[in-house]
């Protein structure tokens, strides 16, 4: 399946595998497996989970800080639990790669990222008819939110008091060059 | 009102980009009609019956007049010269062309409107009361907070693919018009009981549909600089926890009833205690200057009650009867809240021609500095009029054939487009909402029977909002014929109920006459000057249920006659 | 392995225009806005071709929402869906004689 981030299409590095013993490289494993293999240790190899996108963040976060990759998973692309899962693992100060796995569509690439996604591994079937330009030309469609506290462009909030900001400093400033 | 800066405005052009993007990928096959659906959606555009309909938000309700103007124009360029108004205070029209659209959103940007969201699984249009800035009893404009939510909610990266749809309404009032209890979230502004500083009493999980609930209480007093990051935390709960396995229970009244109140308070809270509020909350200077758009008018300083106003009273009954049904006291000495019925006799409920939408922006622009309000009982208000210019505008409104004078009487009744324009619906609401009006059209009769709210849905969906009317009417089908059930006791207010099943379905020519029964037995009922719901309240439904039923008897006595 | 149950026959296919939003209906090869132009299939197979069509012209992002709706004919020999709510689509809302197919085909 392809990957992709913020500035296109990238070349995956983690492999699938049910445990260490499956695989050379850095590996994804199943939330199932996950708690044997760092009892085992995961020694050179980059470890990350797929985890169901019905966890709790209770569940999750205690492995966060010794996991490189959390892949959160999108059944549909109208399911989005994986969204609110990933800005509790940023919020919470998870720190690794998060990656948003399955049927999410261009459309959603800018919220992905917003709460905390650094990639997307879209379905094949999805690929096909939405090519990684696509992708990136979303992200381009809206310049301005205006949540505050979510990653990625600036929000309008913050932006208005900044501007609130400089024109009472001018303000201050005239009057100071006045006396 | 609110006025968009260049964030705003830049945010509308693009999201109208974006929708004619989305268009063109569908139209490519880059996005599957699954796909393209929901982004329809929050466009607000639906596909119905005959035809798309487009739903066009109409922020709590109000509308400048150049933007009714511009409705109106759209309603004779791209659609068939009329628009409905909702039970969510907002404009629907029936016969857009998807291959429009784009077009029309610009048309909409131009006068700082846009379908963002009034339909899909997101945050919705947020509603409020009606009446706000004008009424007596009202402790704060319950706008500014409607309007900080309905930009937090806009394309909210994390809450835009919800288990299901989402309803937020806001009232800053003694009473509750804009019925809060019946909503996902319901604020209420009030006073801290101690501190007497201003909050939200924070209200989850009401709802109609097919499992009427009444919202309940999770946090009774939120300080307001918090609402956002409070609201963030309880989303995010029902965004993990919500059903998704099954479209009829995905509501959050589905969740809170499911978990029960107690535990849903306290994930949210426990959620809402790691939240950085500061970081997630808009700063007092924002909110202010959100709230100063909502500053009071200069009002002329009047006496209490015009002697121009008193004398046209008296000199002309017709007039005095339709200013006492449509006439909301405004708290400013001299002025009046108006309300124009959308509910003419033998018209579709909540619909206006264009031309009548042009007659109501040119009154609003002349006499009600420039604003007017859409209720969510599907009629329009002009709400700072002068008591002495109502006699000039009444005249203006029988012109544009508006001027009835049912505001609150039997025949303002509520009803959903239903099967006449409706895919989702099971049967018709529009010529039962007709034959109701008809029968009581007489006007001495509907003062005499006073307030009297009749709410009728085309199906379970319950947009017609029928288990909160006084009296509802479901529409469903019965062996390939509609079939309509009536309920009694519904209440929107801060008294809300869900009204009780009569009996058995009727058929419709069977409704106006089972409408008469229920309002025989109330004038038969009544104490003095008791409205129609306290009756029901007092005396139960028993004695309603007993003559609702007794068509049946009347039926076999003229059986038994005609044997004879 | 089940399928659904087929509406009983005779049966018109009709759609909603995918730009437009118009209620249209098969003709076999093509599409119109008329019903008393829609091809009636009385049997299986010609229902199937009708499904077939539409299949098509949905994956030629021409049409949405395309079924199969079970028919008795007037006495002009045009097709009128049995039930209440396909009659409606066929003709428009019953408020407005001014509005939708009624008026623009009878």
């Amino acid at each position: 399946m392809p990957l992709l981030d913020r500035s296109g299409l990238k070349v995956e590095t983690f492999a699938r595998a049910e445990n260490l013993d499956d695989a050379a490289g850095d590996i994804i494993v199943p939330w199932a497996n996950v708690q044997a293999v760092l009892d085992a240790g995961a020694g050179n190899h980059r470890l990350g989970v797929d985890i169901p996108n019905n966890i709790s963040i209770d569940e999750i976060l205690p492995l966060a800080d010794k996991l490189d990759l959390i892949s959160v998973p999108f059944p549909s692309f109208a399911d989005g639990r994986g969204f609110s899962l990933a800005k509790q693992l940023r919020d919470r100060g998870y720190r690794g790669v998060l990656r948003a796995q399955g049927k999410l569509i261009t459309d959603q690439f800018a919220y992905a990222l917003a709460c905390g996604f650094d990639e997307v591994e879209p379905a094949d079937e999805v690929f096909a008819r939405q090519p990684i330009e696509q992708w990136l030309a979303a992200l381009t469609r809206i310049t301005n939110v205006y949540q505050r506290g979510y990653d990625g462009a600036a929000n309008i909030l913050d932006q208005r008091r900044a501007a609130r900001a400089a024109k009472a400093a001018q303000g201050e400033s005239k009057e100071a060059s006045h006396v | 009102m609110y006025r968009y800066d260049e964030f705003d405005e830049r945010f509308v052009r693009e999201r109208v980009a974006q929708f004619r993007d989305q268009v063109a990928r569908r139209l490519d096959g880059s996005l599957s009609d699954d796909e393209f659906k929901p982004l329809r959606l929050k466009n607000g555009v639906y596909l119905q019956l005959h035809a798309y309909m487009l739903r066009i938000a109409v922020p709590y309700g109000t509308l400048a007049s150049r933007q009714l103007r511009q409705l109106a124009l759209i309603a004779d360029r791209y659609d068939r010269g009329y628009g409905h108004f909702t039970t969510r205070q907002n404009m629907q029209f029936n016969w857009p062309k998807l291959r429009d659209v784009p077009d029309i959103l610009g048309l909409l940007a131009d006068v700082e409107m846009h379908c963002i969201q009034t339909s899909g699984n997101c945050i919705r249009n947020v509603t409020a009361d009606h009446f706000a800035g004008v009424a007596a009893d009202e402790l704060e404009d319950p706008r500014p907070t409607a309007e900080l939510i309905r930009q937090w909610s806009s394309l909210h990266p994390e809450f835009s693919y919800l288990p299901r749809k989402f309803k937020i309404a806001v009232t800053g009032a003694e009473h509750d018009r804009a019925a809060v209890k019946v909503h996902d979230i319901g604020l209420r502004i009030l006073k801290h009981p101690q501190t007497g500083e201003i909050g939200y009493e924070v209200i989850v999980g009401g709802g109609l549909g097919r499992t009427p609930l009444i919202g309940k209480v999770i946090r009774e007093f939120l300080p307001k600089d918090e609402l956002l990051a409070y609201l963030e935390a309880a989303m995010r709960v029902y965004n993990l926890e919500g059903r998704r396995d099954n479209k009829y229970k995905a509501r959050v009244k589905i969740l809170v009833h499911e978990i029960g109140v107690e535990e849903f308070r306290k994930r949210v809270e426990e959620e809402y205690a790691k939240l950085n509020g500061p970081s997630i909350n808009a700063d007092p200077a924002e909110v202010e200057r959100i709230a100063a758009y909502f500053a009071p008018p200069t009002y002329d300083k009047l006496p209490g009650d015009s002697k121009a106003y008193v004398a046209q009273r008296a000199a002309n009954t017709a007039f005095a009867q339709w200013a006492d049904a449509s006439v909301f006291k405004h708290r400013v000495p001299g002025y009046a809240a108006l309300t124009i019925s959308l509910k003419t006799i033998g018209e579709a409920p909540g619909d206006i021609t264009s031309a009548q939408m042009r007659a109501v922006a040119d009154l609003a622009e002349k006499y009600s500095f420039d604003e007017l309000r859409v209720t969510h009982m599907q009629n329009v208000v002009l709400p700072h009029v002068k008591q002495s210019d109502l006699f000039a505008i009444w005249n203006a409104l029988r012109e544009a054939g508006l001027a009835e004078a049912n505001v609150g009487l039997v025949t303002d009744i509520i009803a959903c487009p239903g099967l006449d324009y409706c895919a989702l619906a099971t049967a018709r609401s529009i010529p039962i909402a007709q034959a109701i009006a008809k029968r009581f059209q007489d006007q001495q009769r509907q003062r005499d029977i006073g307030p009297l709210g009749i709410k009728i849905s085309g199906c379970i969906n319950a947009c017609g909002h029928h288990h909160v009317g006084n009296i509802g009417i479901l529409g469903l089908e019965k062996n390939g014929v509609e079939n309509y059930q009536i309920t009694l006791g519904g209440d929107a207010t801060e008294n809300a109920a869900i009204g009780d099943r009569l009996g058995p379905g009727i058929d419709a020519d069977e409704v106006p006459d089972a409408i008469e029964r229920l309002v025989e037995v109330y004038l038969s009922q009544r104490l003095k000057d008791e409205p129609f719901i306290d009756t029901v309240r007092r005396v139960g439904v028993a004695p309603f249920k007993d003559a609702f039923l007794a068509k049946d008897s009347s039926k076999t006595q003229e059986a038994e006659h005609a044997a004879a | 392995m089940s399928t659904p149950k087929r509406v009983p026959l005779p049966a018109i296919l009709l759609a909603n225009d995918l730009l437009d939003g118009d209620v249209v209906f098969s003709t076999g090869d093509g599409w119109t806005r008329d019903p008393s132009e829609a091809v009636i299939a009385y049997d299986d197979p010609t229902a199937d071709q009708l499904e077939a069509h539409a299949k098509a012209a949905f994956a030629a992002q021409q049409v949405v929402d395309a079924y199969l709706v079970d028919v008795a004919l007037d006495a002009q020999g045009r097709p009128t869906p049995r039930h209440f709510r396909e009659r409606f689509k066929t003709l428009g809302p019953s408020n407005r004689p001014d509005l939708g197919k009624q008026a623009a085909y009878r």
